[in-house]
């Protein structure tokens, strides 16, 4: 199937929550409100003609100054059918907080970490979200684009 | 009378020779029987996707060199195809040529180093030996084309940075006629041998759906049978023109992602054998005077080369808006790049998408109810590099 009737069938499925989509460098993309995320995730993935079951990679953007500030990035591609799709979610500084997919794909979990720990976005229901990159007792996070390129002053305490 | 026992918790790494790098494992063991596992990374974290925010997009091609240090020629590929995509950048054929010959040659120095150290890990040290050997001659064969063993960044935006000289090809053509044999002879040291038998049959499967819902991709994905390999899949540089096969796994044991990559050589020779004949003559990177560096000998002659090299090297060029991600396979899986332009020098956010990263992942689940011994087996298996981890 080709991504952009993916695209329509979410429409068709949940409407108003598709907010945009199109496609750039050949590659579609569609935005989507945050509530209903997890179960937009779990149609794609059960759809039989649809069967996003890698899910490539969880990400985000830091779009200081414009606002929304963030936008988490999920990349899936089905295995069966070859095909991709990009799903962005924008998120509210002061409210960064995204339904998790950790119960949708195995794989979420590690990547929910990760960007919760360079970004500092909270994914709701992920199992295990502590720091993965950074140590655990670290302050800020160093992808968000007021994070000082040379970092802040030295943090490790000593153990 | 009855004994008073409990689980133990052992440390193991950061610093262990079997954890190919700095990677930490909290281990709860019952006995000798793992009950869970923890990994604890970073220590490797040099902020790289930060870093790349603060880079021209020429001057990222040798931060990629940075992640996989075993296999260079890959790293820069997957993020060059990335920014040439998004320019509408059309390389000339020799380029995609010599693209895929790096990218298979450091494939086998990869699965080279691989077999070396996943095999002394069990036990087998000769083995190591003998790879390193070859390994050693791949590295001599990267410093001729490039100047550099390990970090070659030898694939540039617009083509490659140095054309392939004659002895090269010679050189090339003469590994790549004994490699098979040696391959061969590796095989010979360990397949027969009962304890590597033992040691890697069933130990830390993971079956068709699980690998692919653990996003596994390379050898340990298709050690569980899914076919799934870029190459194939989603063609690039000169892969739709070669012929080749993609080995597949039955059980997803340590033993089947072996084979896996053993014969991964093998088709890796034969990739690199088929570009040297099928190479076209002709020019080794595109004609873009705003992206692609002028020939070193005009900017020594003549002072509008020298300040057009200057100004490239020192301001860069602008990318078009908009965001793109680009997957490669590289010898651990699928490497990509997630690119988001805003139109400047620099891209707005770099994220890289770490086939390592996500292959330790599933290490937890991998290792749970086998022996303590066999966490070493299983990392060796899932063939991660910490560089690529942490990133």
């Amino acid at each position: 199937m080709h991504p952009e009737n993916i695209v329509e069938q979410i429409k068709e499925r949940f409407p108003d929550e598709v907010t945009d989509s199109g496609s750039t460098f050949g590659q579609t993309w569609a935005v989507l409100r945050r509530e209903k995320l997890a179960a937009i995730c779990r149609f794609l993935k059960d759809d039989p003609d649809i069967r996003m079951d890698y899910l490539i990679d969880i990400t985000a953007v830091d779009w200081l100054p414009s606002a929304p500030r963030f936008e988490v990035v999920y990349h899936l591609h089905s295995m069966k059918h070859m095909h991709r799709l990009r799903l962005k979610v924008p998120l509210e500084e002061d409210d960064a907080t995204i339904p998790s997919v950790d119960g949708i794909w195995k794989t979420a979990c590690w990547h929910e970490r990760e960007t919760y720990d360079l970004f500092g976005i909270k994914f709701d229901g992920n199992s295990d979200l502590r720091r993965i990159l950074m140590p655990d007792d670290w302050e800020g996070h160093p992808l968000r684009k007021d994070y000082p390129l040379e970092g802040t002053e030295w943090q490790f305490k000593p153990w | 009378m009855s004994l008073d026992t409990k689980e133990i918790t052992v440390n193991m790494g950061p610093q262990h020779p079997s954890t190919h790098g700095v990677l930490r494992l909290i281990l709860e063991l019952d006995g000798e029987v793992v009950v869970s596992c923890t990994p604890h990374i970073g220590y490797l974290h040099r902020g790289s996707e930060k870093l790349a925010e603060n880079r021209t997009y020429q001057q990222i091609v040798p931060l990629t060199d940075r992640f996989d240090y075993l296999s260079c020629g890959n790293n820069n590929l997957a993020y060059v195809m990335a920014v040439e995509k998004m320019m509408g950048i059309e390389v000339p054929e020799r380029a995609d040529y010599l693209r895929t010959i790096m990218a298979e040659l450091s494939r086998i120095s990869a699965h080279l180093l691989w077999l070396a150290t996943h095999a002394a890990d069990i036990g087998a040290v000769t083995v190591l030996l003998y790879c390193l050997r070859e390994r050693e001659e791949l590295l001599a064969l990267f410093e001729l084309i490039s100047g550099a063993r390990l970090t070659v960044s030898y694939v540039n935006i617009g083509g490659v940075r140095r054309d392939a000289t004659p002895e090269f090809i010679r050189r090339t053509r003469e590994i790549m006629d004994y490699m098979p044999r040696r391959i061969d002879e590796y095989n010979t040291l360990i397949m027969e041998n009962r304890i590597f038998l033992g040691r890697t049959k069933n130990i830390g499967v993971i079956s068709y759906d699980e690998a692919i819902d653990w996003g596994l991709t390379g050898g340990s994905l298709r050690g569980s049978g899914v076919d799934y390999d870029l190459r194939k899949a989603i063609p690039y540089a000169a892969y739709d023109k070669v012929k080749f096969e993609v080995p597949l796994g039955e059980k997803g044991d340590v033993y089947d992602r072996y084979i896996i990559r053993i014969e991964e050589m093998r088709q890796s020779v034969s990739i690199v054998n088929q570009c040297l004949n099928q190479m076209p003559d002709g020019a080794f990177r595109a004609d873009i005077p705003t992206v692609v560096l002028p020939p070193k000998d005009r900017v020594m002659a003549d002072i509008e080369t020298l300040v057009h090299h200057f100004v490239l090297v020192s301001k860069g060029f602008t990318v078009p808006k908009g965001e793109i991600y680009v997957g490669c396979e590289v010898p651990k899986g699928e490497l990509g790049f997630y690119i988001v332009s805003d139109g400047s020098e620099k891209p707005l956010r770099m994220k890289v998408r770490s086939p390592s990263f996500v292959n330790l992942s599933v290490l937890p689940r991998m290792v749970k109810g086998h022996m303590l011994a066999d966490i070493v087996s299983c990392i060796g298996s899932i063939d991660i590099v910490l560089g690529e981890v942490d990133r």
